[in-house]
């Protein structure tokens, strides 16, 4: 136990059971897949004619939000270019797909049903649609256990996005809150910043949201304040999430390209 | 000579398959606390019934499984089955006598023990658990327990497990 605590020797030896595991997952997993499959393809024209309706105006809408961020990002590239610092935004993404198993109580866990074989790796940044999940604490061959940014075990450095003030949020294992750890109770923060992803640490992209700011609670005589973080992704209820591979060397940059090409 | 001794492992594996996959159902958040300990119920039964075949050893890797299911660290539920598969191993005889409401609660006990080396561990990883909720599934499985056995013992019966 100490060894599989304090070294990664072991990731081998469950990386293999967890092959043995995984049909039990998925076999778990089915009743609930099919409800999910039932309940979609029975669904009424009209009402799949008004989703593809609201799809299509949303899509419109993002895709001429979208050409403003194409020149923003323009921009900005040169800018950076201009003061000899290089960033790369844009990374490779893969969606994964939930499995609903129960893991251990008291902890903020969930498996993925991507793994080693998709390349997926031990400490990689888990997304959703509206913000940083998580990360993988174990890969297998083909599903991955995350652990999620609200257990308490886990912190992930980030910024205020209105002036860039650094923190460290610390999940707190209870009904879904972070916390914003050694803020002092004069730094300039309020109620409903923007918490995004800072990218120190070299783990978690950069620029991605975290969530906003809920509640400041100061406590006299404590030489720091109380931070609640409403976390923007929707920890409890997504059912696709994205995997993120953030700072992929050059040469494989090179090959995605080539693919592209080809 | 081997094969004739023994008979019905399927029927073992089976059941314990099972009751991993009770323990991975998801299930409301509600009812989570009160989720029976499924695989050492069935192990403490077939430790008791088969003692010559489920044993300390089958304990250990049944929990090494679950740790990988549950994420845990490797060996925290190995080691309390392979405790719990040790008392009762070393109970048995005892065990099999007493009416099964004796039973219940003796198994109870047993689980507690396994919760209490869940947490002690969990303790030490730094991951506090004090919430009185975590001694929920020994009560519910003091419940469960007459059941479980009776449909245990059926099914060594129809299938000849020996």
């Amino acid at each position: 136990m100490t060894v599989d605590h304090k070294k990664n020797h072991l990731e081998s030896v469950r990386s293999i059971l967890s092959t043995l595991v995984y049909p039990l997952q998925y076999v778990v997993n089915l009743p609930l897949a099919a409800t999910h499959w039932l309940s979609e393809s029975v669904v009424t024209r009209q009402k799949l004619m008004d989703e593809n309706t609201r799809l299509n105006e949303e899509h419109l809408k993002l895709n001429s939000r979208l050409q403003r961020f194409a020149i923003l990002e323009e921009e900005n590239k040169r800018l950076r270019e201009l003061l000899e610092s290089s960033v790369e935004l844009r990374e490779r993404v893969l969606v994964a797909e939930l499995i609903e198993v129960e893991l251990e109580p008291y902890r903020q866990q969930i498996v993925i049903n991507k793994g080693l074989n998709q390349g997926a790796y031990d400490g990689q940044p888990i997304v959703d649609a509206g913000g940083i999940m998580g990360q993988i604490i174990h890969v297998g061959p083909f599903s991955s256990t995350v652990l999620l940014i609200t257990d308490p075990t886990h912190a992930l450095p980030v910024q205020i996005n209105r002036n860039g003030l650094r923190a460290i949020a610390v999940g707190r294992g209870q009904n879904g809150v972070l916390s914003l750890q050694h803020l002092p109770t004069n730094a300039d923060i309020r109620e409903g910043d923007l918490i995004v992803s800072s990218g120190l640490g070299h783990r978690f992209p950069r620029g991605y949201p975290v969530g906003t700011i809920s509640e400041i609670a100061l406590i006299p005589g404590e030489p720091f304040a109380e931070v609640s973080v409403m976390p923007s992704a929707k920890l409890g209820s997504s059912r696709e999430v994205l995997l993120v591979w953030p700072y992929e060397d050059q040469n494989k940059e090179v090959v995605k390209e080539e693919v592209v090409a080809n | 000579m081997l094969g004739q001794q023994h008979n019905g492992g399927w029927v073992i594996v089976v059941s314990f398959v099972v009751a991993i996959m009770l323990t991975t159902m998801p299930l409301p958040d509600w009812v989570m606390n009160w989720r029976p300990v499924w695989v050492a119920m069935v192990l403490i039964y077939w430790c008791m019934a088969l003692p010559d075949r489920v044993g300390i050893g089958v304990g250990w890797c049944l929990g090494l499984l679950l740790d990988v299911q549950q994420g845990t660290v490797l060996g925290q539920n190995a080691l309390g089955l392979a405790v719990i598969a040790y008392i009762t191993i070393i109970s048995y005889q005892r065990f099999r006598v007493f009416p099964l409401a004796q039973q219940a609660v003796l198994v109870a006990i047993y689980l507690l023990l396994f919760q209490f080396f869940n947490m002690w561990i969990r303790g030490i990883m730094g991951i506090p658990s004090q919430h009185w909720s975590i001694w929920l599934p020994a009560l519910t499985s003091m419940f469960i327990w007459p059941w479980l056995f009776i449909i245990l013992r059926d099914i060594r019966r129809k299938y000849h497990v020996f």
